[in-house]
């Protein structure tokens, strides 16, 4: 389905990374949940963050837009940057991060508003639009963008939490992509999704791809492969391997690697 | 007394029907396994039997016995009045009690003598008769035990299903007793609507719920003065409204809402767990402290602000005064009902709009108030309804004098207020006067059961949502 990029190596080594990390490592009061990451991140394609479960690639996803500042007792160290710009600095305005890095939730979070007033949150937020025809174009925009366009434009008024799990979930894509984001992270988007409806947000993140830095969490490897050209593999909250998504499912370097792959755990 | 010891007496022979069932339950066990330990061969359990036997036996003698103490004394009075003669026979209730009553004095030996000689001659009649009486209910309590436990022994067979029948009949038991606060307020009820019947064959009800002019005060005497006897409760409603669902509102919505706010979403955990109970001890605070406090402190308080805005005639108990106090009242009502309706949103929906860059303030006007908020008008409600029902504060503090006004500084009452007014005291309880504080009660009952079914199915739609 995808034309498969580490095969054309024009793409994604010949640009400055969208968001570097250095040194990381995140602590839990006193459990150490990411012990010393770095990995580039770029906007030509889509990375993927794979492990087992508990292995600190949600966690780790979290970090990339400051989620983590609303966990009390979570702690980062380390560095993080945004095309050059460490996030945790002082003078970073954590709104305005936000509203450059967007997310996905693992289980689809539209508010208990209207189709139209979940898209047009974010962009009324930040001020995006000067009209109300303005408006109708970044939420008609944002929705096509989606693919939702065509099943919800009749109905925009509906509440968004009425609509089924995937068309919720694709609401939450459209909401996120509404403001324009750079980096766009998503947290296991398909895991509260059925086999179809999965497929159609897969096709979406390869319609989106090269448009936005994609980041996603995935403990699904086939989902890893398809739509991901960087895979990163976590364990125990370490960065085991990065590298691109075919080395990874054909020919790891690590042992670890190749036994989460061909199923030994996990 | 008596009645005491046939209780005991009951319970104890109830006691040794439950170890007889039981043993027999045991030698049907023991009968049953033949010798070796194999268990099933018997249905129930030997404490089963036993439970089920010492059931049989208790339930009638409880029955008798708990009908005898209800009716048992006015059965013997009725016999007692019956071997008087013609003449001597008391003219009415009330003389029929009032020597009925001395009559038990004297075998009680709490009055000394008696004024009435009848009584004096009736009273070791009557001592006698109910003793007899007593010992009639007791024999008769005993026999039923004895037959209810012999039948539920001869019943008890290896295959007979003990368990099944007891648990059956303490199912009952706990049906009887969730059914009887349900009973007792619709008693209440009745009792309300009675008498309300009888307040509106002498008021009209269009005139009690369309007038305004209140002034219960009804005339003994045809020439007196300052007694119209005027039964228009607008004014009581009026009252009602404007301090608890007005003013109080006014304070406690805004002081409760925000402190839920805060502590849901601002508060460090180790605050919250300090804040969150000071709150709710609020909620524990006697109503008549805050009367106190409403009429010393704030009623003096409130009239100092009236008199320097101007207003030299100001009344010592405004309805300013009281709905301040309630409205802090209120307040931990209000902020533990919204505390749970923004704690039930789910947090995902926090998450989703900081994600999008918006601040912890946007999200909570855009996206956790408005999810909230059928679990907040909820709670309002309920508050609300509370509020109108609340009677000491505004007994201490809002006055009686029935003003149909919107000036917060002026005196009003609530229908709280004049039910004490009109039932404290001497009161002949045939007069529109008394009987005016049922229909008001009545009218408060509805208004606020209205407000309770209302609130409770807005808050139940609401949890429905989101589980």
């Amino acid at each position: 389905m995808n034309p498969n990029p580490a095969q054309n190596p024009a793409i994604g080594h010949n640009q400055q990374p969208k968001m570097t990390a250095r040194g990381v490592n995140v602590f839990y009061g006193q459990k150490q949940a990411i012990k010393n990451v770095s990995i580039d991140v770029s906007s030509d394609h889509v990375t993927a963050f794979i492990g087992p479960s508990g292995c600190g690639k949600s966690t780790f996803l979290r970090c990339l837009n400051r989620m983590n500042d609303t966990v009390d007792s979570a702690r980062v160290e380390g560095d993080i940057a945004l095309d050059g710009q460490d996030i945790y600095a002082p003078q970073m305005d954590v709104v305005q991060l936000r509203a450059r890095v967007g997310m996905v939730f693992q289980k689809p979070n539209p508010f208990p508003k209207s189709i139209y007033e979940n898209v047009a949150y974010g962009p009324r937020l930040h001020g995006l639009a000067r009209s109300k025809a303005e408006m109708d174009a970044i939420v008609e925009s944002a929705l096509r963008r989606a693919g939702l366009w065509d099943e919800v434009k009749d109905r925009l008024s509906e509440s968004g939490t009425a609509m089924s799990g995937g068309q919720q979930q694709r609401l939450c894509i459209a909401r996120a992509i509404a403001v324009d984001p750079e980096v766009i992270l998503m947290d296991e988007p398909c895991s509260a999704l059925d086999p179809i409806a999965t497929a159609r947000i897969e096709e979406l993140i390869d319609e989106l791809r090269g448009r936005y830095a994609i980041v996603i969490v995935t403990h699904n490897m086939q989902q890893a492969a398809r739509v991901s050209q960087k895979t990163a593999f976590f364990h125990l909250g370490s960065l085991v391997e990065y590298d691109d998504t075919s080395t990874i499912f054909t020919n790891p370097r690590e042992t670890r690697t190749k036994d989460y792959i061909t199923g030994r755990y996990g | 007394m008596r009645l005491l010891i046939a209780l005991l007496l009951v319970l104890g022979l109830a006691g040794l029907a439950f170890l007889a069932g039981r043993a027999r339950g045991e030698r049907m066990a023991v009968a049953a396994a033949g010798g070796n330990s194999r268990l099933g061969t018997i249905h129930s359990r030997p404490v089963h039997h036993g439970a089920y036997v010492a059931l049989l036996a208790l339930a009638p003698a409880l029955i008798v016995l708990a009908g005898w103490s209800l009716i048992g004394d006015r059965f013997v009075e009725g016999q007692l009045i019956g071997t008087l003669a013609p003449a001597e026979q008391p003219a009415s209730r009330n003389d029929r009690q009032a020597l009925m009553n001395e009559v038990r004095g004297l075998v009680s030996g709490d009055l000394p003598t008696a004024f009435n000689p009848l009584a004096a001659r009736l009273a070791p009649a009557y001592a006698a008769a109910s003793a007899n009486a007593d010992l009639l209910a007791g024999a008769l309590a005993v026999a039923l035990l004895c037959a209810g436990g012999l039948w539920g022994y001869s019943r008890l067979r290896p295959d007979f299903r003990a368990r099944n029948r007891v648990e059956r009949l303490v199912r009952a038991v706990l049906l009887l007793t969730s059914v009887v606060a349900i009973l007792t307020t619709f008693g209440i009820v009745l009792s309300l609507i009675f008498e309300s019947i009888r307040f509106f064959r002498l008021v009209s009800p269009v005139e009690f719920l369309t007038g305004l002019q209140w002034s219960p005060q009804t005339a003994l005497r045809a020439d007196q003065v300052g007694a119209s006897g005027a039964f228009g409760a607008v004014p009581l409603f009026w009252g009602t409204i404007f301090i608890g669902a007005i003013i109080a509102m006014a304070v406690a919505i805004p002081l409760g809402l925000l402190s839920a706010i805060y502590l849901t979403q601002y508060a460090d955990p180790r605050l919250r767990r300090w804040l969150k109970p000071m709150l709710e001890l609020l909620a524990g605070v006697p109503t008549v402290v805050y009367g106190f406090f409403a009429a010393l402190t704030v009623a003096p308080l409130v009239r100092s602000l009236a008199v320097a805005l101007g207003m030299t005639d100001a009344s010592s108990d405004s309805a300013l005064a009281a709905g301040l106090v309630m409205g802090i009242m209120i307040v931990p009502f209000v902020s533990s009902m919204a505390d749970d309706a923004l704690t039930a949103v789910p947090s995902s929906m926090r998450d989703g709009s900081l994600a999008m860059g918006a601040t912890m303030s946007e999200t909570v006007k855009k996206v956790m108030v408005p999810a909230a908020l059928p679990g907040i008008v909820g709670g309002v409600l309920l508050a609300v309804s509370r509020a109108i029902g609340e009677t000491m504060i505004v007994v201490m503090a809002a006055g009686l004098a029935a003003n149909l006004t919107a000036n917060p500084f002026s005196s009003v009452t609530t229908v709280t207020t004049q039910i004490v007014a009109l039932l404290t005291g001497d009161q002949e309880f045939d007069s529109a006067k008394t009987l005016s504080a049922f229909a008001l009660g009545l009218v408060l009952f509805i208004m606020t059961l209205i407000l309770n079914i209302y609130a409770l199915a807005v808050v139940k739609r609401y949890r429905e949502a989101y589980e």
